[in-house]
């Protein structure tokens, strides 16, 4: 096994590390020691000058502020012990830059030896995140980490996956079905477990009642730009289909004003040349549905409507990347019952009320639909995530009666 | 009715002979002609043109008319004749694992495309059959239900043969023995040569570049097709392409032909003239589009390609929007005396790096 070790550049620490990685112990769930090291990171990043230039890392710093972990901490509190599971292996997706870092925030604060792999494209924001944390760890407090996070970049067709899910005992498997499939194929110890996230499909659903009066649409748009564009509405939590609800008036001028303000929000959008032929492609393609459906006029090619004249239950396969919506005029919310299916992750809303939502997901009984956050916050990183409460998840809970 | 006069008359004429207020004209009857028998005769068709809200008499151009990406061909099984009526049943040379493009060919579009495809050709090499020499191995065409590019390609232009060897045997390996006799039998003859752009670098070039034999190919005339991709790896260029060939068969530079064509389209080719444009013919034009919202794009500008014929008529494949790039260099005014717009093929439009959490997203559409 130990030959492959070489196959692996470390990013953070070293493979001489990763020796008897499996006995040492784990912490207490929110461990001082990394809620420490996580502040100091986010104290690090902020520090950075180059750091303004990427919003993610930015938000990934906030994250990671004292007061913020502290906050969260506050939420697990209970007279139980709970620890973490051991080692945890966390495969990152390849084209999210900083979602690896995420990944090891949970694993840090739910007390465990942590073994990320990195994107394999490069991006800035990762060498960003991973130079801050060589720096902190120079300090005494924190030198002693290396011997409990790994960040870790390799080829996928070594068999490096089959020697990192050997000695782990929870692996964390972002990126899609694909991936999931190819990294399951590598065999983990008899207790250990995968936590998967696939892929998932989001919407969004506007009040057009309520959307009529507000007064900074701007605002709005820019909300609804960094739900979608800004990952190129490629994310699992990027809405695809817009249900619009509200008087039939309401709804028309509703749209209008929405969608003008994101035809100014989106001037400086770049759409590669390939994603607007993927767009005729992925309309020709749907026109071929069951629902009868209607192109809006595009002004150009970053922004495509798509009406449909009913919800069928295919809806979810028709996706296509770089401003592509589908949208649908609904008198009720309940009628998304005819389409949510475990793929559904997502759902972002202008103009409900908490209450109101609550009791449709009671109602309903939805068989997906994991978030449901106002627009501007489906790509805000949670320690809920998909459903999984990622504390409890990668902990376990030791009973003393 | 109206279009297939069209047809017969252009037939009549040099196919490079309308300009481009004739050619407005024409195009613009026959591809609204095309378009409608299409959204009558394919449900599937008819539902795309639904759902942009199409009109066709309100058109008045056919630079106005709708476009299918050519991937359509992928997806879905698209015709506009009655399956029994199929005679021929066109494929894309995908990779392994890839999708093909599905062509279907009744006995009228199959014979219009030949008819076309001899129009065009003969106006390089003349109307004459001549010995032809296959830069290509015969186990290409070996399988005639199934028609692939390459081995449709060879066929089609195999009609211009009075006798036909090939170059290569069925290992891929150069025949040497076989074309020394047939040179021989055809001393004082234009040979025409035809074979597949990355075939004839890498295994007619190539080979007798290793070997010691050099035929004399100064009478010669090869035109060939399928795409620079492979040699563009290789920093092989046009040109040197030609000089490189030059050297070690004695072929004009001036009678080497690329052509551009794809398998949705057969028959109207884009051939390359001895100015080193590929021409629209009579019977198709190429429209270059802004990829931002779909616009045409000057002449001179970089765009999307997209390719307008009068031939398809038992699949809706009468105006597509390729997944290449290209420049219009201008119209009717080429040097080498030809009509029509002449353009260059720069190459396959990039893959999108998008964001994104799955990983697999961009592979899916290949």
């Amino acid at each position: 096994m130990q030959q492959n070790l070489n196959e692996i550049t470390f990013l953070f620490s070293d493979s001489g590390k990763l020796e008897n990685i499996r006995e040492r112990s784990s912490d207490e769930i929110f461990p001082d020691m990394g809620i420490a090291f996580l502040s100091a990171l986010s104290n690090e990043l902020m520090k950075s000058p180059k750091v303004r230039q990427f919003s993610d890392v930015a938000t990934f710093a906030f994250f990671c502020r004292k007061a913020n972990l502290l906050a969260l901490k506050k939420k697990y509190s209970e007279d139980s012990i709970r620890l973490g599971r051991g080692v945890v292996f966390h495969v990152a997706p390849s084209n999210v830059p900083v979602n690896f870092a995420y990944s090891m925030v949970a694993g840090i604060l739910s007390g465990n030896i942590n073994i990320v792999r990195v994107p394999s494209k490069l991006f800035e924001q990762v060498d960003l995140i991973c130079d801050a944390i060589q720096k902190i760890t120079l300090t005494s407090e924190f030198n002693e980490f290396g011997n409990r996070l790994f960040l870790v970049r390799y080829d996928r067709q070594s068999t490096v996956t089959d020697f990192l899910s050997s000695i782990c005992d929870v692996r964390v498997i972002w990126g899609g079905d694909d991936t999931i499939e190819q990294i399951r194929k590598s065999a983990i110890p008899a207790r250990s477990y995968d936590v998967t996230f696939a892929d998932r499909y989001s919407l969004a659903a506007i009040n057009a009642n309520k959307f009529i009066h507000e007064q900074n649409t701007a605002k709005i748009a820019e909300d609804f730009y960094n739900d979608t564009y800004l990952f190129d509405q490629n994310a699992c939590s990027a809405p695809r289909l817009i249900i619009w609800n509200g008087e039939k008036d309401n709804i028309f001028k509703a749209k209008e004003m929405f969608w003008n303000a994101i035809q100014i929000k989106i001037e400086k959008y770049e759409l590669s040349p390939i994603l607007s032929v993927d767009k005729l492609s992925a309309m020709y393609l749907q026109s071929q549905d069951t629902a009868k459906i209607k192109r809006e006029l595009p002004v150009n090619n970053k922004l495509w409507r798509i009406n449909v004249s009913e919800l069928t239950n295919d809806i979810d396969k028709n996706r296509c990347a770089g401003g592509y919506f589908i949208e649908y005029d609904a008198c009720s919310l309940k009628e998304l019952k005819a389409i949510v299916n475990r793929k559904y992750q997502t759902l972002a809303y202008y103009g409900f009320e908490i209450k109101e939502l609550s009791k449709l997901v009671r109602e309903m009984k939805f068989t997906g639909i994991d978030r449901i956050v106002p627009i501007g916050k489906t790509t805000e990183f949670s320690l809920t995530w998909d459903g999984y409460d990622l504390i409890n998840v990668l902990s376990r809970k030791c009973m003393i009666l | 009715m109206n279009k297939i006069v069209d047809l017969e008359e252009l037939l009549q004429i040099e196919p490079y002979s309308l300009s481009h207020v004739e050619k407005e004209d024409v195009l613009t009857i026959g591809l609204k002609e095309l378009t409608k028998v299409h959204y009558q005769k394919s449900e599937k068709y008819k539902r795309m043109m639904d759902a942009i809200g199409l009109d066709v008499d309100k058109i008045s151009s056919y630079y106005d008319l709708p476009f299918l990406p050519v991937r359509m061909f992928k997806e879905l099984e698209l015709l506009s004749v009655p399956k029994e009526e199929i005679v021929k049943t066109m494929t894309s040379s995908g990779t392994s694992g890839q999708q093909v493009s599905k062509i279907f060919l009744d006995r009228e579009t199959s014979s219009n495309q030949t008819k076309v495809l001899t129009k065009i050709v003969s106006n390089f090499i003349g109307k004459k059959r001549v010995p032809m020499l296959i830069l290509d191995s015969s186990s290409v065409v070996k399988d005639r239900t199934m028609f692939s590019a390459r081995g449709a390609g060879i066929l089609g232009f195999s009609m211009f043969g009075s006798k036909r060897i090939y170059a290569l045997d069925e290992k891929m390996q150069l025949d040497i023995e076989n074309i020394t006799i047939f040179l021989e039998e055809h001393k004082d003859e234009t040979i025409f040569m035809f074979g597949f752009t990355f075939m004839v670098w890498q295994h007619f070039y190539k080979e007798l570049l290793k070997s010691e034999y050099r035929p004399n190919l100064s009478k010669a005339i090869l035109i060939h097709g399928g795409g620079w991709k492979k040699l563009q790896n290789e920093s092989v260029s046009p040109d040197e392409f030609k000089i490189k060939l030059n050297e070690v068969c004695g072929i004009d530079k001036n009678r080497i032909h690329d052509y551009y064509g794809m398998v949705e389209q057969t028959g109207t080719i884009y051939m390359e003239c001895e100015c080193g444009h590929l021409h629209a013919s009579n019977f198709s034009d190429i429209i270059v589009r802004r990829s931002s919202d779909f616009s045409v794009a000057d002449f001179g500008e970089k765009g999307i390609i997209e390719v307008v014929s009068l031939l398809p008529k038992s699949y809706p494949g009468h105006t597509l929007l390729t997944e290449d790039e290209g420049i219009v260099l201008g119209e009717d005014d080429c040097k080498c005396g030809r009509k029509g717009k002449y353009f260059n093929v720069i190459g396959r439009i990039k893959n999108a790096e998008i964001r994104g959490c799955s990983d697999t997203y961009a592979t899916k559409f290949k």
